[in-house]
């Protein structure tokens, strides 16, 4: 995005409702988008924390044993309970998208967009059982 | 020459970012920010966990989710900003943070990924 670099002399001055900056928290709709943006920020947050385990992993035992513990800080907590709703709301916003970015038909006929958006759910759901799966396993 | 703009790449990143995100962070933050944390779950061992990780294909998908996902957040935090809160006037600043954001934690997960034992 290139600022404008020169101001002409006639140039016609544009008429723009002036939009207060706080445009998106009167309706519910636009407070959902804000809200849905913002998830972006903990996902963010949570590649952070990841990048940090590596880093403690590489560290050696003791190293990755702080880690854990700096985990069960209560702030710590607090912002990953927050971060897992954000992360959350984004999936499912995210997986909903689907049927609205393709109109899926069967002999002719559209697909309701529940019937589209439903596979998502189920992959998403064998990642996640895959992961404690993984995780969990004994020995 | 056409003016050729590199907004559709950065979307492609945004959306595989998505993607990457919605499958896999829910469930690791839930386990390691909360479940590990509240003692609910036995977490693994430092051993059991680098084993895990030093799986080639542990590295790909980690690798692949942070950059991904970095790029995601800077491709949307850019535009809550510039939507949002109507900086227009600070964009060389956001993006340079943001995409430079990615950028370095791209780079610091490939270094760590690559070098870890």
């Amino acid at each position: 995005m290139k600022p404008s670099t020169a101001y002409s002399q006639y140039h016609p001055k544009w008429y723009r409702t002036r939009v207060s900056t706080l445009w998106w928290s009167r309706k519910w709709s636009y407070l959902k988008f804000m809200l849905r943006e913002l998830s972006s920020v903990f996902v963010a947050f949570y590649v952070v924390i990841l990048l940090l385990q590596l880093h403690a992993l590489r560290g050696g035992a003791e190293a990755y044993l702080e880690f854990q513990q700096w985990l069960k800080d209560p702030l710590l907590v607090f912002l990953n309970g927050i971060g897992f709703l954000f992360v959350l709301f984004h999936a499912v916003t995210w997986f909903n998208l689907t049927p609205k970015a393709m109109a899926v038909r069967l002999r002719g006929k559209r697909l309701p967009d529940v019937l589209v958006a439903a596979p998502n759910y189920a992959a998403w759901l064998a990642v996640s059982a895959l992961i404690v799966f993984l995780l969990m396993r004994q020995g | 020459m056409a003016n050729r703009s590199n907004e559709p790449l950065l979307w492609a990143l945004f959306s595989g970012g998505g993607v990457a995100a919605a499958f896999l962070i829910p469930i690791l933050l839930f386990l390691y920010g909360l479940a590990f944390p509240l003692g609910w779950l036995q977490p693994p061992d430092y051993e059991r966990t680098l084993g895990l990780v030093q799986h080639p294909l542990t590295r790909v998908v980690l690798f692949l989710l942070c950059f991904l996902s970095l790029f995601h957040w800077a491709h949307r935090f850019r535009f809550t900003l510039y939507d949002g809160l109507q900086i227009k006037h600070l964009n060389p600043v956001i993006n340079l943070f943001c995409y430079g954001g990615a950028v370095t934690g791209t780079v610091a997960a490939a270094y760590l990924l690559w070098t870890l034992p």
